[in-house]
């Protein structure tokens, strides 16, 4: 019988928020060493070709550099894409890696990096997106292993024969996740082992992909990174620049310092790739699905592959007997797209969200109904069950705390002065993943625990909740609980990323835990043989967002006072840092409906608005009132917690909802984002 | 020039052999120890490195070292109360309302919030958004940031 009230559930607060609001947490690049150096990145120039030379004279000549790094002195490393570091002369894309200046200040290392003179043989570089590409290719698998194309029924008959059909096309732009935190590394070589105190999102997975890069084994590589200033998937896979700190530090045999700029973050550590997504909806009058078509045509790199999945949330979403997704890839001359907060359904689903409000508007229907009406019983893809599946929950109780009722269904009906009034509606919904993980656990002397897991808190909130669960699993206060995360040494543990970590790395926990309950006092597990099995389920987390949003009648100018945003994601073990994981995404999803778009100069072969004065993300005045609230939902198919991951929800289906509001304000359809001034003036 | 002063925080540093052009905040990060006001942009565009200098609020990363010799700074460091682990009103209510979230961005908002309350102890909705306009968060989209502020200036008139 317990008699300690129940941390699972509680709004407790962030164990570390203390340190954080106080300065006192030491992010990657603030660990003090001795005789430290610093390394800073000279960058290609031209998008295509060799280096012919590097000539390094006058940045060696200046006082207080130590060494400079290129192909021509590099060590060989094994390594491929782009980890391959100074490991050929080709050139790939533009900013790629070519040297590096190691001096005694920072300052100096950069200015030296100006000095490095690199001469490279040019070729016609190829940067260009089109969904006609001569080069377009099936990729075997799409991102992280769903198959590339997926077809069931005949989808051309069903859309041929269908009363209504939708036939647009939506595109979405290049994105960069832009942490607060740039990318940082520290590496320090001792006795033949390497430690690096670097920003991730798992250090685990750094020491995995970097021991064996440098030939050494994985037990001689410690990563730690208690605290990481962000990520959004951009610090999911260690970055070239970890790569390059430490033959930097082996290099010159000191501890070497080295920050990714905020410029150098828009070559260097991954993007969402832009999208063209070609939408088919056949229905009959009353809505009913018959045929979905979803063509993506999407970038990679030649470094190495990215296959976003975009079309995946499209083949279980909604019920038809006929539907097809299809992903075609052309690699291009730039840097290797990679995760960006909800990679696949975040711009998949703002196109297939945006094709049902016009299908809704064929057919003379509420769009929540619509979707309603297309609910499936069972996964359409699979055939699987549902774990749980509340999307029409969300769905109704959206509809009522918005006030959904009082929309318009006109579109360009209401006005307040200079303003058009519109209110939009989207699904959201995100699969619900669990990977092994290790753990070990400790009952101390003192009547304490420790717990230690290489998990990673990028803000999350992950400390504080494993710390909920270790305390509830345990019966005890959170204060007797102590959870260390962020270090390498912790042995195998899934990233943060995919919503997967508090269900991976709660789920050992809560192992290593149940054995000190048992009496235990000191036990290490592993969660290989436990996260699958079972009755084969379709676990997926769902939501629905409504806006609302004002349209400047004169300027073209949206903005967003209210939205609304209400998930079904299993248990919710702390709702103040799940309501801020929520809003979090939410305002990148209007951030991504509004503003951000990273521009590509084809005769530069460059993304040219790399910093945050020109690539924009909201300020406060850009983002309104957020609220949000959940079903009650437990789902123990997924986890012993009941709870399904959170962090990346909140952005899917949002863009979607802004822009079919503003349809609803204008009477005018944006199919490529974002929605800037500039596409709605002059037609209001 | 081969050092310098810097007063921080109340303390007499010296800055030794260091380039003339180096940027406050980097002084601060790399060779004083400091590093609690953060480097994310290091042009001025998100205020995570909001410092006081002479009273005023700036942009640390923009600020030559060396022009502030004889200037009073302020570091998020020292805003701290003398007492161990204690925190200010404005910290407290950071962490109460879940305004922090990845904490990189904190620092810089404190620093900001700080310097709006002691000019202003009950500002205005539009106020609290002006004085935080410089102020860049990725994570928290800001709701959670402005009922902290609400909550620290309640809890200062409170005490008064």
């Amino acid at each position: 019988m317990s008699v300690v009230a129940p941390s699972i559930g509680a709004p407790a607060d962030r164990i570390e928020g203390r340190d954080k609001v106080a300065g006192k947490a030491t992010y990657a690049f603030e660990y003090e060493q001795v005789n430290v150096a610093y390394a800073a990145i000279v960058q290609s120039s031209i998008a295509k070709g060799t280096v012919r030379a590097v000539d390094s004279a006058a940045a060696l000549a200046l006082p207080g550099v130590l060494a400079v790094l290129s192909h021509e002195n590099a060590p060989t490393l094994s390594a491929e894409g782009e980890l391959a570091v100074l490991q050929s002369l080709e050139v790939s894309y533009r900013g790629q890696i070519v040297a590096a200046v190691i001096a005694d200040s920072l300052e100096t290392a950069r200015h030296a990096g100006q000095l490095v003179r690199v001469d490279y043989d040019v070729a016609q570089h190829d940067v260009e997106l089109r969904p006609d590409h001569p080069r377009l290719y099936k990729p075997d698998r799409v991102n992280p292993n769903f198959p590339t194309d997926s077809e069931q029924g005949d989808v051309e008959q069903a859309l041929a024969t269908a009363t209504i059909t939708v036939d647009e096309t939506y595109t979405t732009p290049a994105q960069h996740n832009n942490p607060m935190e740039p990318h940082a590394t520290i590496a320090v070589w001792e006795n033949d082992g390497l430690t690096l105190y670097d920003s991730n999102q798992g250090a685990w997975r750094v020491a995995q992909t970097l021991a064996p890069i440098f030939g050494i084994d994985v037990g001689q590589v410690r990563v730690i990174s208690p605290h990481v200033g962000g990520g959004f998937g951009s610090k999911g896979t260690p970055r070239p620049h970890a790569v390059l700190a430490a033959m930097c530090a082996q290099h010159v045999q000191r501890a070497v310092k080295l920050a990714v700029t905020r410029q150098q973050m828009f070559t260097l550590t991954g993007y969402r790739t832009p999208t063209i997504q070609r939408l088919q909806l056949g229905a009959d009058r009353d809505g009913r699905i018959s045929a979905i078509a979803h063509d993506v045509v999407e970038q990679t790199s030649t470094v190495q592959e990215f296959a976003e999945q975009t079309a995946v949330a499209t083949r279980m979403m909604y019920a038809s007997p006929n539907r097809r997704t299809t992903h075609r890839l052309v690699a291009l001359n730039l840097p290797t797209p990679a995760w960006m907060r909800a990679p696949g359904e975040c711009p998949g689903m703002y196109a297939l969200e945006s094709a049902l409000d016009e299908l809704a508007v064929a057919c003379d229907l509420d769009p929540v109904e619509l979707r309603i009406r297309n609910e499936p019983d069972v996964d359409p893809e699979t055939g699987n069950r549902f774990s749980t599946r509340n999307l029409v929950a969300c769905l109704r109780e959206g509809a009522q705390r918005f006030g959904w009722s009082d929309r318009i269904p006109e579109p360009a009906s209401r006005r307040a002065a200079r303003w058009m009034v519109g209110m939009g509606v989207a699904a959201a919904t995100y699969p619900a993943r669990r990977a092994p993980s290790t753990a070990h656990a400790n009952a101390e002397a003192d009547g304490t625990f420790t717990i230690r897991i290489t998990a990673s808190d990028i803000g999350t909130g992950a400390r504080t909740v494993l710390t909920q669960i270790a305390a509830d699993t345990l019966d005890a206060p959170i204060e007797r609980v102590r959870v260390e995360i962020g270090d390498s040494s912790s042995g195998p543990a899934q990233v943060a990323g995919g919503s997967s970590g508090t269900s991976s790395w709660g789920t050992a926990v809560v192992k290593a835990c149940r054995l000190l309950r048992a009496g235990q006092t000191e036990v290490s597990v592993d969660t290989s043989d436990d996260v699958d099995g079972g009755e084969p389920l379709t676990k997926q987390a769902f939501g629905a967002h409504f806006a609302e949003v004002l349209v400047d009648v004169d300027t073209g100018e949206v903005r967003v006072p209210r939205m609304v945003g209400v998930f079904g994601c299993g248990r919710i073990i702390n709702p103040k840092t799940a309501r801020s994981q929520f809003i979090g995404g939410m305002t990148m999803g209007v951030s991504m409906a509004l503003f951000e778009e990273t521009l590509l100069d084809p005769h530069l072969g460059a993304y040219v608005n790399h910093d945050l004065a020109m690539y924009h993300v909201p300020t406060n005045a850009d983002i309104g009132e957020i609220d949000v609230a959940w079903i009650d939902e437990e789902d123990f198919a997924v986890n012993p917690m009941g709870a399904k991951g959170l962090g990346e929800i909140g952005i899917v289906g949002c863009a979607a909802a802004v822009a079919n509001a503003v349809y609803n304000a204008t009477g005018i359809r944006i199919r490529d984002l974002p929605i800037t001034p500039a596409k709605l003036v002059g037609r209001l | 020039m081969n050092a310098y002063p810097l007063r921080v925080n109340g303390v007499e540093h010296d800055v030794v052999d260091a380039w003339d052009g180096e940027n406050l905040l980097y002084v601060l990060r790399e060779r004083l120890g400091l590093p609690a006001a953060k480097a994310a942009c290091e042009q001025g565009e998100c205020g995570s490195c909001s410092v006081m200098v002479d009273g005023r609020l700036v942009c640390a990363c923009l600020v030559l070292a060396s022009s502030a010799i004889d200037a009073d700074i302020v570091t998020p460091e020292g805003i701290q109360p003398s007492a161990h682990g204690e925190l200010t009103p404005v910290q407290d209510a950071f962490v109460s309302e879940g305004a922090v979230q990845c904490g990189f961005c904190t620092p810089g908002l404190v620093m900001a919030v700080h310097d709006l309350l002691n000019r202003e102890p009950a500002p205005s909705d539009l106020a609290v958004r002006e004085a935080l306009s410089g102020n860049l968060c990725r994570c928290t989209g800001y709701g959670r940031v402005l009922a902290a502020v609400n909550r620290a200036a309640h809890a200062a008139a409170a005490a008064r």
